[in-house]
């Protein structure tokens, strides 16, 4: 490769908001305790996965849109560089300065930075995850600046102190009523006589930003596409925040990972069409802004992007979990599973929650980093968000890629032969001469009084309590299949067929 | 090394197995086929399950449309470069230009009740505006900050579906696409509309 020089350099992994701090049965135990969480999430997903279906299947050419979206992400990964030097090439043209950070550190550094470099301590923010995935918002608190959230949602997460628990409705878990508690109690200003009703309670949240949006003079974007033939960013939303942050204060910093190319304008048909239907179940979300470097008198005069790698060229690296990379977050993966309908996202510990999560996490951070390695078993493997998928990124596979890939790194940092080994050196043994098996047979008596009275297993021990963590296993028959064909079928001498291992038995 | 050269070489190392980028399909469809009238029912149709007011006006009928609607607007802006034909109805002294010369401040935008714009493009299947800030349609702030947004589409710059719309423009320009007042349902997922952008939108489909 002529633009390659140097050695291969091992895979830099990101840092910020992408760790579960405790592996997801943990996690998952105690959310599922919370009722509420359950009953609104359920409510949720369903309702969003019915109207998905609904305009989903008013496009008679929805399979064409996704194998083009896939192909189209699929090209963009295998040209990044060339499409991220293009795209610097032609929004420096137009007036915008790029900034290249590593990590979530650098990236947070840059943007203090350049706010400093405006005088001001106040931002406001449009909803990003890349900014929740680098911790922007707690950055800039130590450093002295507030970033004020405009997105309702994130509003009343913010306010509450809170985490988003769905990328698309972050605050799913609150209640009308909690809500309204949350406002009287940290918006200043707000009405006493506030009710829980949503249009009420929107319309507080309206009066409580106006003023912060026609004062502020620095906005922090996210953004979900960038064209690399013209250098335009686009920042598809529904209230209003977004045009709000991007077009009326003077400076625009706008924070993005560098996996969100698109090589052309001609893309954004395809894309424009797949995401609001696959997010929202919309045909078209209210409004989607973009914009192309800096326009005189229009818009923000002072124009950054700040492209963030933070793990991006790691996950870039793994040839079966680069598709990871063509995610355009719309939240239709989590709401058709069966794991996140249950568990909601706080579960997921990082900043992706639900199927994408359980991959993406672990490809950012290193599969060994903390507890993500147990994100790849949160899934059934049903395969629904695959089928789900707009760019048809294949989950299950990359789940099942990347859970082998955990087990071979934890057999690389044992000297000694784990229980799993152990057991299946052992179950070897046993399945290879039908004796042997009918002899261990004889033990599932035993197996009956562990159960107990109630004829459920509860707790195994060792390795197998992975097992019992999530579920009983009931109790073992009191006689195995094969001595019941053996006494049903009246031939006690049941005739062994020569097992092909036989041979092997002494070595074993 | 710097940010972006590290960057850069990170990720050409990821790609070291050369993946080859695949022939993008682009076999979904290109253009609706409707007629006029179609174009017309559909993109209706589509804005008024938005909760946008629409009316299908003939030409000639415009101003006396806009007059009716900005009747209880104490003020209103329009771009330097909207029809002026189409406000004859209308008495001048409510009325404030904007244009990238002679900008109106925020505080001025924020006082006034309501905004008349022109279109570039919509989109029927979608009920989707876009807004170019060509001289009809004005810089993004006139047409976001007023709490009425009042905007005429000329039949002919209606396309079927979104790749006709977008073939018609130039990505470049500032441009901002409305499918409907905007709208929340951030709360218990129950659909709010009208947040920060105009809460009230009417569309005028002049023949
Ligand atoms: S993985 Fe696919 S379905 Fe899930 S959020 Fe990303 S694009 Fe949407």
């Amino acid at each position: 490769m002529s633009t390659f020089l140097g050695m291969p350099s091992l895979p830099v992994f990101g840092s910020g908001n992408l760790h579960a701090t405790e592996s997801f049965a943990k996690a998952a135990r105690h959310e599922l305790g919370n009722g509420q969480l359950r009953a609104n999430l359920g409510h949720a997903t369903h309702t969003i996965r019915d109207k998905r279906l609904k305009v989903v299947s008013e496009l008679p050419d929805w399979e064409q849109l996704r194998d083009a979206g896939s192909a189209i992400k699929e090209s963009v990964m295998a040209r990044l560089p060339e499409l991220l030097e293009q795209f610097e090439e032609k929004f420096t043209a137009r007036g915008g300065v790029i900034h290249w950070a590593r990590d979530a550190d650098e990236a947070n550094d840059i943007v203090t930075r350049l706010i400093r470099e405006t005088g001001e301590t106040e931002v406001v923010k449009v909803k990003s995850m890349a900014t929740q995935e680098i911790g922007l918002n707690e950055y800039l608190e130590e450093q002295g600046i507030s970033a004020f959230e405009t997105d309702l949602a994130e509003l009343i997460v913010q306010l509450d102190h809170d985490k988003p628990s769905h990328i698309l409705v972050p605050a799913i878990h609150k209640n009308r009523t909690e809500i309204r508690d949350i406002f009287l109690r940290e918006m200043p200003g707000a009405d006493p006589a506030l009710t829980d009703d949503p249009a009420m309670l929107a319309m507080a949240a309206r009066a409580h930003l106006r003023r912060k949006f026609l004062n502020a003079k620095v906005a922090v974007s996210g953004a979900n596409f960038a064209l690399a033939d013209s250098g335009t960013l686009a920042v598809v939303e529904s209230e209003g925040n977004g045009r709000m942050c991007l077009t009326l204060p003077d400076t625009l910093i706008t924070v993005m990972g560098v996996e969100k190319l698109l090589p052309t304008w001609q893309d954004l048909e395809v894309f424009m069409q797949l995401l609001p239907r696959s997010s929202t179940g919309e045909r078209m979300n209210p409004y989607t802004s973009l914009w192309t470097g800096v326009t005189e008198g229009d818009g923000p005069q002072n124009v950054h992007l700040v492209l963030l790698d933070n793990g991006r060229s790691a996950a870039l690296a793994d040839e079966m979990g680069r598709s990871a990379l063509h995610c355009i977050r719309c939240s239709a993966c989590m709401n058709v599973c069966p794991v996140y309908e249950r568990t909601g996202g706080h579960a997921y510990g990082s900043t992706y929650p639900g199927p994408i999560g359980a991959i993406l996490s672990p490809l950012l951070t290193g599969i060994q980093s903390e507890e993500n390695s147990s994100l790849p078993y949160a899934s059934s493997l049903c395969g629904a968000c695959f089928d789900a998928c707009p760019v048809k990124i294949n989950i299950p596979d990359i789940l099942v890629h990347l859970r082998s890939v955990d087990v071979d790194s934890k057999r690389g940092m044992k000297k000694v032969p784990s229980q799993m080994d152990a057991g299946m050196k052992a179950a070897s043994w046993a399945l290879s001469s039908g004796k042997r098996l009918g002899l261990i047979e004889k033990g599932l008596p035993i197996g009956r009084l562990a159960a107990g009275p109630d004829k459920k297993i509860t707790k195994l021990p060792g390795i197998a309590a992975g097992w019992t963590q999530s579920r009983d296993i009931p109790a073992p028959p009191a006689q195995s299949f094969r001595s019941w064909w053996a006494k049903e079928h009246r031939s006690p001498d049941v005739k062994e067929a020569p097992a092909p291992t036989q041979q092997k038995e002494d070595q074993a | 090394m710097s940010a972006r050269e590290d960057i850069l070489g990170r990720i050409r190392s990821a790609l070291r197995d050369a993946p080859v980028a695949p022939p993008i399909p682009r076999d979904y469809r290109a253009a609706s086929g409707l007629g006029e009238e179609a174009l017309i029912e559909m993109l209706v149709d589509r804005l008024v399950d938005y909760k946008a007011q629409v009316s299908v006006v003939e030409a000639a009928e415009v101003p006396e449309r806009i007059a009716e609607l900005l009747a209880d607007a104490r003020s209103y802006v329009v771009p330097a470069g909207f029809d002026a034909g189409w406000l004859a109805g209308l008495d001048g002294g409510r009325r404030h230009v904007d244009s990238i010369s002679a900008p109106l401040s925020l505080a001025e935008l924020d006082s006034i009740d309501a905004v008349v714009t022109g279109s570039a493009v919509a989109v029927a299947e979608t009920g989707t505006i876009i807004l170019d800030a060509s001289p009809d349609q004005g810089r993004r702030a006139i047409s976001l900050v007023p709490d009425h947004h009042i905007c005429v589409v000329n039949v002919a710059d209606i396309a079927g579906i979104l790749p006709e719309a977008l073939r018609r423009i130039d990505g470049t320009r500032p441009l901002t696409m409305i499918s409907g007042p905007s709208a929340t349902s951030d709360i218990e997922l129950e659909r709010v509309e009208g947040v920060h952008g105009p809460r009230r939108l009417d569309v005028l489909i002049a023949r």
